[in-house]
């Protein structure tokens, strides 16, 4: 079925986009939210669990301090309100991947209550996402349908069901009804969700890994006349996992429900699910049939208490955070925005930071990542830091460099060396014999048989036209197995041809 | 009576006694009791699964390493029944359950571990209602347990197995559950000694689910020092369980022995006034005077006080108890273990139609009934008309109880209403809800109760005689109650249990 569809521009001309994110962050402790078992992803099936995460007749949950913690230092990061008693409730609805067949979530007192966060644009702007509650729960296990078309359970034969993640604990950051993003509306929710990203890899508190199940997020998409009108009947596009996918839903839905509201229709209130092959959401269940989850406190577990002390000694914990970091080393760095975009575009922020603390230049840190290592990456399909070479290895080649024990060439043969996995670069450097040849009656030597040897580009260097220098200096190089500097080598030539 | 009807009509304590002095060996004791289990469960059916042969191996390693010269732990030895609300690693647990049946337990309750460490051999498991709701044992899936002192009756509930298994001798000591009064009014159909103890006192850690912010395990036993003994065992703070209370706990053995001497000068008691009188039989509340005046006789202080909210109790606890239960009993959904039936021919064969018919078929009326009624207590719209407002009277409740305990030590009343009934004579719901009038509200405020023997009626059934005491303080009930068992058992001139006809043991044939 092809949902009819309004053009992107002319439906945030007539209409006015709210959004709502309930972004699930999945915590890195070691073990799970209620009970010591250790969880790893990719782990063989039902093979991480204990009484407790497979909900056997007559276990017990136990709160993992850990995740607490790591729970409330994401919702001091953003900004959210500890609320000094929070309290565990069980959301009561049957489903194969529920072990005990309720979730231990957080209802009316959740840990982190209200927050926000500030997102930069591309255009340099900033937009603050107001932030309803950043609570904890613990994850369900997940379901494998086997022969349905496209792995979802409808047409499937039977399915499979791995308990494995039943109880690794998430942090669910719900936002407020998010009004005022206009045509940007598609980039606030990405640039917002990337945020959340990085400040949850800076304080490691998650991988952050999309792809891996570490985040998802559920997206809620209403349109209404005009910015004055109260708000209209939203959908709500379930566990959609890439940031482009966050993106897409949400442009997809604006357009989908503004050519239902053109055509005098109703928005209907449902859950849908983002289809990436189609690139389109699709209707799941309507909300009227949506389970009454019965939530009450889990009399299993008593409330949870923070006192302020400890809220302040979890914040005296929390990093620089990314937004602040990346106009820091930005200024530091002396980039423009431009040079900054494509920094972070290639994952080398941390790397180049890195390099420049083990002493090298900022310029000369960028230049070898995003150069040399960055084209290698690209070759081998790996990331920068799959590579064997650390920024140390970078700093120590530069320091090399400036130290006027390597020329640009010899660096180059050195980072290539490190790259091919010969190991750390002064070892490599010692092995091979390089170094710039500082014996100045040699590199002369050199120079005077390059000349010799190509006597009509000496006549012509002598007749005042510089521009084939470089036959003679490449010939020197050669001579000297690139060992001579460059610079000394053509100041020579130009004194030996100067009449 | 023979030899091995002498032995397994000691108590606990004087088990304890000949194991260490080397008289009898654990051995020759288990095989005692399962020899009685062997021949009363013809009659009194307390047992859903015997292990006989983990019970003879543990005691076994018990007489090995007394043999060695190590020096064990009092109940070392004694073997105990366990009510099959607990789970057991290696021994089928089924709630009394058609949809836990053949479900085989990996692991231990922490109450188990601990019995197993002190060496006490596991008879088997006991019957109960089905997943503890009921008061008769008539809701067992399986069978029903008969009470031993006449047949014809039952044995209360939802403990009736284990209560019947220690009062018919098959076993010196067992383990209840008590939600509302699963352990204590058993004890008072049957003649013997019941405790709840303080909430978080006894680890929940695999006692199977009914209603968490109410389930207390328990021991049940003969005598009241046999119950603290066994209390001794299992308590305790267990980092498995979030509302175990940390802090080390008095000796309740110490407390019944102090109480032996019969000296309560000093000691204040408060009469539930809204317990005694209306609502219960004529023959119960001569019994319980009759206590009373015993206890005043030791020099105790003792005073009428009204709880005005105390027969709200059950009110309330027919909101929570029921919505606890919808949400507790939702994991028994055929998918990981137990009964799994598939939807029949021509029904969609999905995971909610599987799920929809295995608990059809699984759950008997009073489950379905309780968990029908604690959805609606939560669902939407309903919630702060039914458990929000079930929640605040059980705060006020809370706070009666907390505002009494700073005039008096103890509060008493009798545990049930009537003796025991008839099998199949109370069908209607409300008013077998009725039998936990009065012990369900030290449920409600997480109260230390017991229930020790107070004489026969009429019919020569037992009635049984409630002492609850503040928060914390369960050596104070253990120390009250064994006064009063002692001055109880100084009137009528041996214990209760010498007026039960046992044909049984007199029929047990010696080898």
């Amino acid at each position: 079925m092809t949902e009819k569809l309004m053009k992107f521009s002319e439906a945030i001309k007539r209409f006015d986009p709210v959004f709502g994110l309930e972004v699930h962050v999945e915590l890195n402790t070691n073990t799970k939210l209620f009970c010591p078992a250790h969880y790893e992803f990719g782990g063989e099936p039902n093979t991480e669990l204990t009484p407790v995460s497979l909900g056997l007749p007559g276990s017990l949950p136990v709160i993992n301090r850990q995740a607490v913690i790591d729970g409330v230092r994401l919702g001091l990061a953003l900004h959210c309100h500890v609320n000094e008693w929070s309290q565990f409730a069980r959301k009561n609805y049957f489903y194969p991947d529920m072990p005990r067949d309720y979730q231990i979530s957080q209802a009316d007192k959740p840990t982190n209550g209200e927050g926000y966060l500030d997102v930069e644009l591309e255009d340099g702007s900033t937009f603050r996402v107001p932030i309803e509650r950043a609570h904890i729960e613990d994850d369900a296990g997940k379901n494998t349908h086997i022969g349905g078309a496209d792995g979802r359970i409808e047409g499937a034969d039977y399915s499979l069901v791995d308990y494995n993640r039943a109880g690794v604990p998430l942090v669910e950051i719900v936002t407020k009804p998010v009004t005022g993003a206009g045509e940007k509306v598609a980039e606030i929710a990405g640039a917002y969700v990337r945020e959340i990203r990085d400040i949850a890899r800076a304080l490691n508190v998650s991988n952050g890994k999309l792809e891996q199940g570490n985040m998802r997020a559920d997206v809620n998409v209403s349109l209404r006349e005009s910015p004055d009108a109260p708000l209209g009947t939203r959908s709500e596009t379930k566990n959609v996992n890439s940031f482009r996918g966050i993106e897409k839903t949400i442009v997809y839905e604006i357009r989908r429900q503004a050519a239902i509201l053109a055509d005098g229709g109703q928005v209907l209130q449902e859950t849908r699910h983002w289809d990436e092959a189609m690139q389109t959401t699709a209707g799941g269940r309507l909300k009227s049939d949506a389970n009454d989850y019965r939530y009450f406190p889990d009399p299993d577990l008593a409330m949870v208490h923070i006192t302020p002390e400890q809220v302040e000694e979890l914040r005296a914990t929390l990093p620089e955070m990314p937004l602040h970091r990346k106009h820091r080393l930005q200024k530091e760095w002396g980039l423009s925005d431009f040079e900054m975009r494509d920094v972070i575009n290639a994952g080398a922020l941390d790397l180049i930071d890195q390099t420049v603390q083990a002493g090298a230049t900022a310029s000369g840190a960028r230049k070898w990542w995003l150069g040399e290592i960055m084209r290698e990456s690209n070759a081998r399909e790996v990331s920068l830091e799959e590579l064997p070479i650390t920024p140390q290895d970078v700093a120590e080649v530069e320091k090399m460099i400036v130290g006027g024990k390597l020329n640009n060439k010899l660096a180059k043969q050195t980072v290539e060396a490190v790259l091919k996995g010969e190991g750390r670069p002064g070892d490599i450097v010692e092995k091979h014999g390089w170094k710039v040849m500082n014996d100045d009656s040699a590199i002369e030597k050199a120079v005077d048989d390059a000349l010799a040897v190509n006597s009509d580009v000496a006549a012509e260097l002598k007749a005042g036209n510089m521009k084939p220098i470089g036959v003679i200096i490449g010939a020197v190089m050669r001579a000297t197995h690139g060992q001579a500097d460059a610079k000394v080598v053509s100041g020579l030539i130009i004194k030996k041809t100067r009449v | 009576m023979s030899q091995k009807s002498e032995l397994v009509t000691l108590t606990a304590e004087q088990m304890s006694a000949k194991l260490r002095s080397g008289e009898i060996s654990a051995r020759e004791l288990t095989q005692a009791e399962l020899d009685v289990i062997g021949a009363a469960e013809p009659s009194i059916q307390a047992f859903l699964a015997r292990s006989s042969e983990e019970a003879l191996a543990q005691a076994d390693a018990v007489d090995k390493r007394r043999a060695k010269g190590e020096e064990l732990p009092d109940l070392a030895g004694v073997p105990v029944a366990v009510k099959d609300m607990i789970v057991t690693k290696g021994i089928e647990t089924t709630a009394a359950s058609k949809i836990l049946k053949g479900w085989i337990p990996p692991y231990d309750a922490t109450v188990v571990a601990r019995m197993k460490r002190v060496g006490m051999p596991i008879l088997g498991k006991t019957n109960l209602d089905e997943f503890a709701q009921g008061s008769s044992t008539e809701n067992s899936a399986f069978h029903p347990t008969f009470n031993p002192w006449d047949t014809t009756r039952v044995p209360g509930g939802s403990g009736g197995g284990s209560a019947s298994a220690v009062a018919s001798f098959e076993s010196p000591l067992a383990l209840g559950t008590d939600t509302g009064g699963s352990i204590r009014q058993p004890a008072a159909f049957t003649g013997t000694v019941g405790v709840k103890p303080t909430y978080g006192h006894v680890s929940r850690y695999g006692a199977i689910a009914m209603a968490s912010s109410l389930d207390q395990v328990g021991p049940c036993a003969r005598t009241v020092t046999d119950a603290a003994m066994l209390y001794d065992v299992i308590a305790g703070y267990d980092d498995h369980d979030s509302t175990s209370l940390p802090g080390k706990l008095p000796s309740m053995a110490a407390a019944a022995v102090k109480g032996a001497r019969r000296d309560l000068k000093g000691l204040r008691i408060g009469i539930v006034k809204e317990a005694t009188g209306d609502g219960f039989e004529p023959e119960v509340n001569a019994s319980f005077n009759e206590g009373v005046e015993l206890l005043e006789g030791m020099g105790a202080e003792v005073k009428e006080m009204s709880f005005p909210n105390f027969l709200h109790g059950i009110r309330v606890y027919y909101v929570i108890m029921p919505a606890e239960v919808s949400s507790n009993l939702a994991r028994y959904d055929g998918m990981r273990y137990g009964l799994r039936v598939m939807p029949p021919a021509g029904v969609p064969q999905t995971a909610a139609n599987m799920m929809a018919c295995t608990r059809e078929a699984g759950f008997g009326p009073e489950v379905k009934r309780r968990i029908i009624l604690g959805t609606y207590a939560l669902s939407a719209g309903k919630y702060d008309e039914w458990y929000g407002k079930a929640q605040r009277v059980r705060t006020v409740m809370i706070q009666d109880f907390a505002k009494a305990f700073r005039d008096i030590d103890v509060l008493v009343c009798p545990t049930a209403p009537t003796s025991a009934f008839k099998l199949g004579e109370i069908q209607d719901p409300a008013t077998m809800y009725r039998n936990d009038i009065a012990t369900i509200p030290a449920n409600l405020a997480g109260l230390p109760a017991l229930s020790i023997p107070s004489g026969l009626d009429g019919s020569g059934m037992p009635t049984g005689f409630q002492i609850m005491a503040a928060q914390r303080h369960d050596d104070t009930a253990f120390t009250v109650a064994s006064a009063l068992e002692s001055a109880f058992t100084e009137k009528w001139g041996a214990p209760i249990w010498t007026k039960m006809k046992t044909p049984w043991l007199d029929s047990m044939p010696e080898e």
